[in-house]
């Protein structure tokens, strides 16, 4: 069996930052991030991992990495590719800057190039892009692509044209299946994306890349966005600290305890 | 009449077939929205045989409840969700439909919004009435962020965690309209079996206290001391990712903006640095306690209490003194 993977990867700034990297201006109602590198969205990195696992055990898999965005850093896709794809799709424009894009409209400047890739067997995806939270690309490709889709996957299985996944439950875990063509949501239990190699790496820029702009596509993102937003600003979820100073850790634990009793929290 | 001010809530039941309390949160949100928009509260429950919990549910506060009855809806299968409630929704147009964000309301909410072509908004932490439009409020960027959103277009669908609404308290029976479920003939996705964690302890969600350990823990050992603390008040031990991805403690123990959003009385939070993403389920915790040994770890910024130290060292005399304390 050949099967044609497409995973969606998204430039997000390093979600692991310190929060001081995310400076939000509430005038602009922007989140600017500052000293910190771009990487793919976690979740797509465990899409691209259970991609490579099931070329590892279906057979003939080919995989084919999708990113639209602005400003794509090519480093970080080759690292991305590097780990086990076997060819990419670039969508570089300033029109695609994700801060303009609501989840409507990402999804269909996504449909707009799977489109243009053509055939396909699976699409994989993260549960959600560390910028926007939102949950909401996937199903929404799925839906302008008329496929079916299943979410939150924590594993992920192809046979008999079918894909196969254990969705993650608040309690356990849900076994659900579709026929291909098919789109499906990874979530983080299926495991860390593996490192390439530094030879997979030097190999990997030989491999076929497709750059795209927004004048290449048959899509027009204005006026696709149905959610804006009229305010931004900073959490506030700061507190005052009470620190227990103590002769060593065990006398803290137990001061820690007494203390809680005298404020009457326990 | 359809209305366009109307507010529709998607309500989920419990096992035993009793509105969830996060519905009867939505029941509480959804009446104010209404009352700011000029509009009407409805209720609609997809399911099977849900005759008492539509009275049940009635008596929060809705105009209306709208039953539709299937055993096909018996499981959520979003292949019969999806064109039942769109069906349903087709020629309402409501101004809101607000949903839980729970697994199924994650699942539903983008479906039915693209279906429906409807703005969303998941995962709000807010919902207004405002300027005569409806505010939604969310973290982006991890939690780094909070940004409040409208609709452009005339329907707007929001997925809601918990405590956002306040349930209200039951009072006089609604009218329950039972409506004919439009099952489809045809459907792909196929539903194959559940495995459920067995847990004998306290529910995360509902603990009055939780004790939730980070990467500083170290092991799966270290959660049994977790686990020791947190059966003294009867409360539920939950995890950073970290130790989720490393299987020192199980998936659903994840606290987060992937996993559980709680708000216990008391929070532990043992070896945890204090990660937005980790923050954004827990911050409106009662009182937050950190054990971390970096004294500038972020987690003692948003700590009532902390201590400064190694938690192995730290959490034996602490859950000793605790214990005879609670002995006392
Ligand atoms: C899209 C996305 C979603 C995410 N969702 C979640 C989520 O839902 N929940 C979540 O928790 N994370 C989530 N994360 C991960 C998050 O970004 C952080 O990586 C994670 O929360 C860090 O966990 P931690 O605090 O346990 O580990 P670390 O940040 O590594 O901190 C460990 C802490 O333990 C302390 N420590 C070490 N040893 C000891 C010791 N012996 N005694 C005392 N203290 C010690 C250290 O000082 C340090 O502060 C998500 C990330 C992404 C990108
Ligand atoms: N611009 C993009 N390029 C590639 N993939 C994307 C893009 N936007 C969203 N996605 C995919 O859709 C998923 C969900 O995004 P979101 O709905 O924003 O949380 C992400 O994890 C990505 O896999």
């Amino acid at each position: 069996m050949t099967l044609h993977i497409v995973v969606l990867a998204k430039q997000v700034p390093d979600p692991e930052g310190p929060p001081t990297s995310f400076e939000v201006d509430p005038e602009e109602r922007r989140v600017t991030v500052r000293g910190i590198p771009p990487v793919v969205n976690p979740f797509d990195e465990n899409a691209l991992e259970a991609a490579i696992k099931l070329k590892e055990t279906v057979g003939e898999v080919t995989i084919t990495l999708l990113s639209a965005g602005n400003g794509i850093s090519k480093a970080v896709i080759l690292k991305a590719v590097a780990a086990g794809a076997d060819a990419s799709y670039l969508v570089d424009d300033p029109a695609f800057d994700p801060a303009s894009l609501d989840s409507h409209a990402s999804a269909a400047v996504l449909a707009a190039v799977i489109e243009r890739i053509g055939d396909y067997d699976l699409i994989l995806c993260g549960r959600q892009a560390a910028d926007t939270n939102a949950g909401q690309v996937g199903l929404g490709l799925a839906h302008l692509l008329h496929i079916p889709a299943l979410t939150v996957a924590q594993s992920v299985e192809v046979a008999d044209g079918r894909a196969v996944v254990k969705k993650v439950m608040p309690d356990g875990y849900e076994k659900a299946e579709a026929p291909l063509p098919a789109l499906i949501t990874v979530s983080g239990e299926i495991g860390d994306l593996r490192y390439p190699s530094l030879a997979a790496i030097k190999a990997a820029k030989a491999l076929p890349q497709t750059v795209l702009a927004a004048s290449d596509l048959d899509v027009d993102v204005s006026g696709l966005s149905r959610v804006e937003t009229v305010a931004l600003e900073a959490p506030s979820r700061e507190r005052s600290c009470a620190l227990i100073e103590a002769d060593g850790p065990e006398e803290a634990g137990r001061m820690l305890a007494e203390r809680l009793r005298e404020d009457r929290v326990i | 009449m359809p209305d366009q001010n109307d507010i529709y809530i998607i309500a989920e039941l419990s096992e035993e077939k009793h509105p969830t309390p996060l519905t009867l949160e939505l029941m509480g949100l959804g009446k104010e929205l209404a009352a700011g928009m000029g509009g009407d509260l409805h209720a609609v429950m997809p399911g099977e045989g849900m005759e008492a919990a539509a009275v049940e549910l009635s008596r929060y506060g809705a105009s209306g409840i709208f039953v539709l009855d299937h055993p096909a809806l018996c499981d959520y299968n979003p292949d019969i969700y999806l064109p039942v409630l769109e069906g349903f929704f087709t020629d309402r147009s409501p101004r809101a439909i607000i949903i839980s964000h729970t697994s199924i309301g994650a699942d539903l909410g983008p479906r039915l919004a693209f279906a429906l072509g409807a703005g969303l908004v998941t995962d709000c932490v807010g919902a207004r009435a405002e300027a005569g439009e409806i505010r939604l409020v969310r973290p982006v960027y991890g939690g780094n962020a909070l940004a409040t959103l409208r609709a452009t277009t005339d329907t707007v669908l929001a997925t809601l965690r918990a405590r956002v609404g306040s349930a209200p308290s039951p009072s006089g029976e609604s009218e329950v309209t039972l409506v004919e479920a439009a099952v489809p003939a045809e459907i792909r996705i196929g539903l194959r079996g559940r495995e459920r964690a067995v847990s004998a302890e306290c529910p995360l969600e509902e603990a009055a206290v939780v004790v939730t350990g980070g990467r500083g823990i170290g092991g799966a050992d270290g959660f049994e001391q977790l686990r020791e603390l947190a059966r003294l008040f009867g409360g539920a031990v939950g995890a950073s990712r970290p130790p989720v991805d490393s299987g020192w403690a199980p998936t659903t123990c994840q606290v987060g903006i992937t996993g559980k959003v709680v708000a216990p009385d008391i929070y532990i939070a043992v070896a945890i640095s204090g990660s937005s993403q980790h923050l954004s389920g827990m911050s409106d915790s009662g009182k937050v306690v950190a054990i971390n040994k970096d004294p500038e770890a972020y987690i003692f910024s948003v700590s009532d209490y902390g201590v400064v130290g190694d938690w192995r060292q730290v959490l034996p005399s602490f859950t000793a003194r605790c214990r005879d304390i609670l002995n006392e």
